[in-house]
C-alpha cells in the first residue's frame, strides 16, 4: 500500500545520483534516503556517524540480517583561494586526475556555486598534450571576484561534480556517484520486495558513510547492530574495450555474487542457490583477498559476521559517467529479498562451518 | 536568449545546418536578402545594393564549432571518433555527448584498474571511445552512422557574476553579435556573412569574400584566453572582463597597423574598454578575407573566452556588450578611417 507512493528504482537512482554527499558530508543526502526508507520500514534512524538504518521486522525477530550500501561519493575539496580568484583543490577518495579537465563542479560554500575546471586551449598547449595534467596544475573558475569568493567560499568546502544522469540505450544509465547509490536503490528494491513475502528474520538496511575513505561507516554501523549475517551491496567493474583481460563481469548480465576469504561460503552458496531457484541472472566474482567494499570491514566486526557481497556491474567507475544497466539493480534487489526470505528459522545452524 | 539557443544547438564544420536555419529565421524580418552560397555560408544583405553609396562592408562570424566525427563502430557497439577542428583529447574524458538524438558518454578505465604509469599519460584519441549503451554494432547502427558527429552536451548558464559558461562560444558569440547588428538600421552598405568551416581551415570565408567583394571587413570572433591559475600574465593572450580584444597579428594575418591604431583611438575616444590580443597563435577568417581579390582591409574584434574548444568555456557578458559597441563604432566611423 505504501509502496505505491514510493519512487521507481530509476527515479530514486536519478535523485540520489544528482544529489551530493561527499564522504563525511553525507548529511545533504540523508533526507532523501530517510524519506524513501520510511515508506518501507517500521523505523528509520541515524547515528552520530551519519549512517542511516531502516528496520524491518521479521516474523521471528531472533536474528538480524544487515544490508549495507554506502551513500558517500568521491569528490574534491577547496585547498586554497588564489589571489586571482581561482580555487586550488585536493581530492576526497580515489579521483583520477585525468577526468577533471573541463569538468563542471559545484562548490558547496555558503550557497552552492557553479565552477569549471579550466583547460589551456589547444592553440597554446599542443606540445605537451601527451602528458596528463596534474591536479596541482588545475584551478576552478567560478566567475566571481576575489571579494565575492571570500564571502561565500572557504578553504575546506567540499566540491562535487555537476552531472545530470544520462539515459543511454537498452535501459542503461550514466551519471556520477552511481558508486554506490545504486546499492542504496538495491536495498530499497529488496525492502519493497520483502513487503510482499514472508521472512523469519529482522532486516536492517544501512546506508553507510565514508566508504570511499576507508569503509568507516561500515565499521561503526556493524558494531552498533552486531548482526548475525550481513550482505554488502556495492558496484564492481564491468567490461569495456580497455579492460579486456582484467575484468570478466558484464553489464546487464545480472548481479554479481562474490566468493573468497572475505565471504562466508554458506552465504555465497545460498545466494547462488536462490538465484538459480528463482531463475535470476547472476554472475560470480572470485576475489582472492581484500574486496575493497564494506564487506571487508563488516566481516571482522565484534565476534565476526558471516558476510556476503552482491555487486552491480559498472563501467567507468569513479568518473562522472559511471554507467550501469538498471535491470541489474532490480535483479539484485530481488535476489537479496529471496535470499532473506529463504533463510531458515535456525540461522545459526545454517550459517556455520 | 539568442546566445543560449545558438550555443546549445549543434553545428560543426560541414554540419552547420541547425545554426544556419536558426539565423535565417531570426534575421528574415530584418534584412533585404538572405542567401546561402555553394559552400553553405549564410549571406545577409541589409539593404538593396544601391540604397547606400560608400564602401561595401562585410562583417563575418563563423557558425561552426569543434566536435567529434564517428569513424568506426566496434563489434561490441562502442563508437570510435576523430576530432573536427582542434581539440585536446585530455578534455574529453568523463564527458557526455549527443549524436543525432542519442546520448553517449566518453568513459575511461577506472582508476582502480590503472597502473601508476598509466596515470601520468594522457588518454589519446585512439584510446577513447563513446558508449551509447548499445549491445552490439548492429544495435549501435540503428542510431548512429559512420560520419555522424558527436557534440558536447553542455547547458549555457550563468557562472558567478557577469560570466557565462557554455560550449561553442567560438564562434557563436560572434554569430550573436553579428545577428544583433544586422537587426539594427545602420545607414551602410552592409553585408553580414555567417561563414562555415572556419575550424578546419578558414574555408567558408574564402568563398564569402570572393562572392561579396567587400571594401572593408570586420571579423567577430570568440578568441583564446589563457587567463588561468597556472599561466603567468604574459601568457594570458586576453583576459575576460577587460573588453573586446583587437587583433594585431596571428598565424594567418598581419593586421594593418594604421587601421588597428585608428580602432584603438576610436575605442579610447568613446570610452569603450578594449585590450590587445597578445599572441601570434591561432588564426581566423581574416586570414582568407584580407587576401581576397586585390586585398581587403580587415580587422578582427573578439570576445575573450577561457577554455575555448572544450566542453565548458567561459566569457564575460560585459565583453559581449562592449564588442557590440566597438563594432558599431567602427562601422559608424568608417568615413573617418584611413585604410
Amino acid at each position: 500500500m505504501q509502496s505505491a507512493q514510493s519512487l521507481s528504482p530509476k527515479d530514486f537512482l536519478i535523485k540520489l545520483s544528482e544529489n551530493s554527499g561527499v564522504s563525511g558530508y553525507e548529511n545533504s543526502l540523508a533526507p532523501l534516503v530517510i524519506e524513501e526508507f520510511k515508506k518501507l520500514a517500521v523505523q528509520v534512524d541515524t547515528d552520530s556517524f551519519g549512517n542511516i538504518y531502516a528496520h524491518r521486522k521479521g516474523r521471528m525477530g531472533k536474528y538480524k540480517i544487515m544490508l549495507a550500501a554506502h551513500m558517500d561519493e568521491i569528490g574534491l575539496m577547496v585547498k586554497e583561494i588564489d589571489e586571482r580568484g581561482f580555487l586550488r583543490f585536493t581530492t576526497v577518495g580515489g579521483v583520477d586526475p585525468r577526468i577533471l579537465l573541463s569538468q563542471e563542479v559545484i562548490i558547496h560554500g555558503k550557497t552552492p556555486i557553479l565552477g569549471v575546471i579550466g583547460s589551456v586551449p589547444p592553440h597554446l598547449s599542443a606540445t605537451d598534450s601527451d602528458k596528463a595534467v596534474k591536479i596541482d596544475d588545475m584551478g576552478i573558475d567560478v566567475g566571481l571576484s576575489l571579494e565575492k569568493i571570500k564571502e561565500t567560499i572557504s578553504v575546506g568546502d567540499v566540491i562535487t561534480f555537476k552531472r545530470n544522469t544520462i539515459d543511454l540505450l537498452n535501459g542503461r544509465m550514466a551519471g556520477k556517484s552511481i558508486d554506490d547509490r545504486a546499492g542504496v536503490v538495491v536495498m530499497k528494491v529488496c525492502l519493497e520486495e520483502l513487503q510482499k513475502i514472508h521472512h523469519n528474520h529482522d532486516v536492517i538496511a544501512v546506508a553507510t558513510t565514508q566508504e570511499e575513505v576507508g569503509l568507516r561507516g561500515a565499521i561503526t554501523s556493524t558494531y552498533t547492530l552486531n548482526p548475525d549475517c550481513a550482505i554488502a551491496i556495492d558496484v564492481t567493474h564491468a567490461t569495456t574495450p580497455d579492460t579486456k583481460g582484467m575484468v570478466e563481469t558484464e553489464l546487464g548480465k545480472g548481479p554479481v555474487i562474490a566468493l573468497g576469504p572475505n565471504f562466508h561460503p554458506v552465504v555465497y552458496e545460498e545466494l547462488v542457490r536462490v538465484a538459480k531457484e528463482n531463475r535470476l541472472p547472476y554472475q560470480i566474482n572470485p576475489i582472492p583477498g581484500r574486496s575493497g567494499t564494506d564487506a571487508w570491514a563488516i566481516q571482522i566486526t565484534q565476534g565476526g559476521v558471516p558476510t556476503g557481497l552482491v555487486s552491480i556491474p559498472l563501467r567507468y567507475m569513479h568518473t562522472t559517467v559511471e554507467t550501469l544497466d538498471l535491470q541489474d539493480v532490480i535483479q539484485a534487489g530481488k535476489l537479496l529479498a529471496y535470499f532473506i526470505a529463504g533463510l531458515p528459522e535456525d540461522l545459526e545452524e545454517k550459517i556455520c562451518y | 536568449m539568442l546566445l543560449k539557443t545558438l550555443t546549445e544547438l549543434n553545428g560543426t564544420s560541414g554540419d552547420e545546418k541547425e545554426i544556419r536555419n536558426l539565423l535565417k529565421d531570426e534575421l528574415e524580418p530584418y534584412v533585404h536578402s538572405l542567401t546561402t552560397d555553394k559552400i553553405g555560408n549564410l549571406i545577409a544583405q541589409k539593404y538593396p545594393h544601391d540604397q547606400y553609396e560608400g564602401p561595401k562592408v562585410m562583417v563575418t562570424a563563423h557558425m561552426d564549432e569543434v566536435a567529434l566525427m564517428i569513424t568506426s563502430i566496434s563489434p561490441d557497439g562502442f563508437l570510435k571518433f576523430k576530432p573536427v577542428g582542434g581539440i585536446d583529447s585530455r578534455i574529453l574524458v568523463s564527458k557526455a555527448v549527443k549524436i543525432n538524438s542519442s546520448l553517449g558518454v566518453i568513459g575511461a578505465k577506472a582508476i582502480h584498474l590503472q597502473k601508476p604509469r598509466e596515470r601520468q599519460q594522457a588518454l589519446n584519441f585512439e584510446q577513447l571511445y563513446i558508449d551509447i549503451g548499445a549491445k552490439s554494432k548492429e544495435d549501435a547502427e540503428k542510431q548512429v552512422k559512420i560520419g555522424d558527429y558527436a557534440y558536447f552536451l553542455t547547458e549555457t548558464e550563468t557562472l558567478g557574476q557577469g560570466f557565462l559558461k557554455g560550449k561553442a562560444f567560438d564562434d557563436r558569440v560572434g554569430c550573436y553579435v553579428l545577428a544583433e547588428l544586422m537587426k539594427k538600421d545602420l545607414p551602410l552598405n552592409l553585408v553580414g556573412a555567417f561563414t562555415v568551416q572556419e575550424e578546419v581551415g578558414l574555408r567558408g570565408a574564402s568563398i564569402a569574400a570572393f562572392n561579396v567583394q567587400p571594401d572593408f571587413a570586420i571579423v567577430i570572433e570568440g578568441t583564446i584566453s589563457a587567463h588561468m591559475l597556472h599561466v603567468d600574465e604574459e601568457g594570458w593572450v586576453t583576459e575576460p572582463g577587460k573588453g573586446p580584444a583587437i587583433s594585431i597579428m596571428d598565424r594567418e594575418t598581419l593586421y594593418n597597423p594604421k587601421l588597428v591604431q585608428q580602432v584603438i583611438s576610436l575605442a579610447e575616444k568613446n570610452g569603450v574598454p578594449y585590450q590587445l590580443r597578445r599572441s601570434n597563435s591561432g588564426g581566423n577568417d581574416a586570414g582568407r578575407i584580407h587576401l581576397s581579390g586585390g586585398g581587403v582591409p580587415t580587422i578582427t574584434i573578439s570576445v575573450p573566452c577561457r577554455y575555448i574548444h572544450s566542453s565548458a568555456s567561459v566569457l564575460s557578458e560585459k565583453d559581449i556588450e562592449d564588442t557590440q559597441r566597438l563594432v558599431e563604432l567602427v562601422l559608424t566611423s568608417l568615413d573617418e578611417l584611413k585604410y
